[in-house]
């Protein structure tokens, strides 16, 4: 593995100040760690932000669910406020790869990377979240820009996640066997006004279904999807699942989503 | 370089090391150390897990700079005066282990798991060690040795 300076910053100020076109924050270091030693990626600063005590935490109010950037998986999962709040999001966190990762990898961590099977940006964008950072807050459906790409600008520093609490949700993951990473994952929202059906694993980013969303906004059930057709013609193939077959696991899946709601 | 302070095992321990320095190579090549394993380096197998401040998590995954000023335990402080710990004793009653490669990394995941939850079912083990790969024993007689220790500890 190629050197480099690690740096411990003491607040979001230090970081961004420390932070330059090759450096990286480390968070959990669930994603960072394995590419440097890999070498699909070198730095020449690791900025190491678990020490800024305000970045981690969970609060919960009437509408909404705020998650500190380094609160680890394990936390989310078992926190009786969020499993009372958004028991979904809970149930996600829990699901995420396996006990030693939940016990590094953290929220912050998990939507920066924006890895195309990663479970989180599925429930930022089916629960409107807004991502607080040190210098803007930005709508989930604007963060999320491509395959491991979002709008963070470089050396901008997610501090929380705000969620929506909506009336009813679940997540469903069809996980890779090996790595427990989405094959494909359906987060379903029902909020007041709508219904989002945001999919991860199935495409290069994560995305709202509009089709989907739409019907079941207009009949909550089953029957409004039985006989959607599923457009496949751009989602991922490869050794683990064709296109066609993650096509039909999100119907699949969302059809699980709303029976388990 | 920097500078860390540790407990290992219940030692206080004091090093130089260079800022890249991975936590699985520091316990087995700066401390000798060598029960913690390595098999796939990148955080997939499971078999270099150790406590960090009694969480378990992958040292081949974490910098040694990172846990500066925590308390670590690997597979060589479970056993006390000779003896060993009830999870070990139960590995060996039950035949949970062949060439033994995954074991100080399943050991430490389990002790972890009974720390969470005294009376796990065999759905829950298998579940809390989705993140630990035996390529020998079929993990039946995992699962079983980490029952009788659950029923010991
Ligand atoms: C074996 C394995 C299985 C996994 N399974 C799953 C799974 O099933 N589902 C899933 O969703 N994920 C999975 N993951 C990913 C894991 O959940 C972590 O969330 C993810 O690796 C990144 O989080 P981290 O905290 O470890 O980030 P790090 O590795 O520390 O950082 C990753 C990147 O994010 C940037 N970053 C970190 N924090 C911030 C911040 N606050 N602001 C701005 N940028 C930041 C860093 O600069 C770096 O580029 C798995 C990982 C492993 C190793
Ligand atoms: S060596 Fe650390 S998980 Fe495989
Ligand atoms: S006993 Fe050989 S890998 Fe588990």
């Amino acid at each position: 593995m190629k050197t480099f300076n690690y740096h411990v910053a003491k607040d979001s100020k230090e970081a961004s100040k420390l932070s330059s076109s090759n450096s990286a924050f480390l968070a959990g270091g669930m994603t960072s760690i394995p590419s440097l030693k890999l070498g699909l990626a070198t730095y020449k600063d690791i900025i190491d932000i678990k020490h800024i005590k305000k970045l981690s935490g969970i609060k919960v109010s009437n509408k909404t669910v705020t998650i500190g950037a380094t609160t680890k998986h394990a936390e989310v999962a078992s926190s009786k406020e969020v499993q009372k709040a958004i028991p979904s999001l809970a149930k996600l966190a829990g699901g995420i790869g396996d006990a030693q990762v939940r016990n590094r990898g953290t929220v912050g961590g998990s939507i920066a990377n924006n890895d195309p099977s990663a479970c989180y940006p599925s429930a930022c964008m089916a629960l409107n979240a807004i991502i607080h950072t040190n210098e803007r807050k930005i709508e989930a459906s604007k963060f999320f820009k491509g395959m491991f790409e979002t709008a963070l600008k470089k050396g901008e520093l997610i501090e929380s996640v705000e969620f929506q609490i909506p009336e009813k949700s679940n997540y469903q993951k069809h996980p890779n066997p090996a790595s427990r990473y989405a094959i494909v994952g359906v987060y379903l929202a029902k909020h007041k006004k709508e219904v989002n059906v945001a999919i991860t694993g199935a495409k290069a980013s994560v995305y709202v279904d509009k089709d989907i969303s739409k019907a079941l906004s207009n009949n909550f059930s089953i029957s409004a999807i039985n006989n959607m057709k599923i457009n496949s013609s751009e989602m991922n193939s490869d050794i683990h699942a064709s296109g066609e077959y993650r096509g039909s696991l999100v119907l699949t899946y969302t059809k699980k989503a709303i029976e388990a709601c | 370089m920097q500078k860390i302070n540790l407990e290992v095992n219940g030692k206080k321990i004091s090093k130089e090391v260079p800022d890249h320095t991975i936590l699985s190579n520091f316990l087995r090549d700066h401390l000798n150390l060598t029960g913690t394993h390595v098999g796939c380096d990148t955080s997939q197998c499971g078999a270099c897990v150790i406590h960090v401040d009694g969480k378990s998590i992958k040292s081949c995954s974490t910098l040694a700079v990172d846990v500066n000023n925590s308390k670590i335990t690997t597979i060589e402080g479970l056993a006390k005066n000779g003896e060993m710990h009830p999870m070990q004793e139960a590995f060996k009653k039950m035949h949970g282990l062949q060439c033994g490669f995954c074991t100080p990394g399943m050991v430490m995941s389990a002790v972890d798991l009974l720390k969470n939850k005294k009376n796990p079912t065999d759905q829950e083990i298998r579940k809390w060690l989705e993140g630990n790969i035996c390529r020998c024993t079929g993990y039946q007689n995992i699962v079983a040795a980490v029952k009788e220790a659950a029923s010991k500890l």
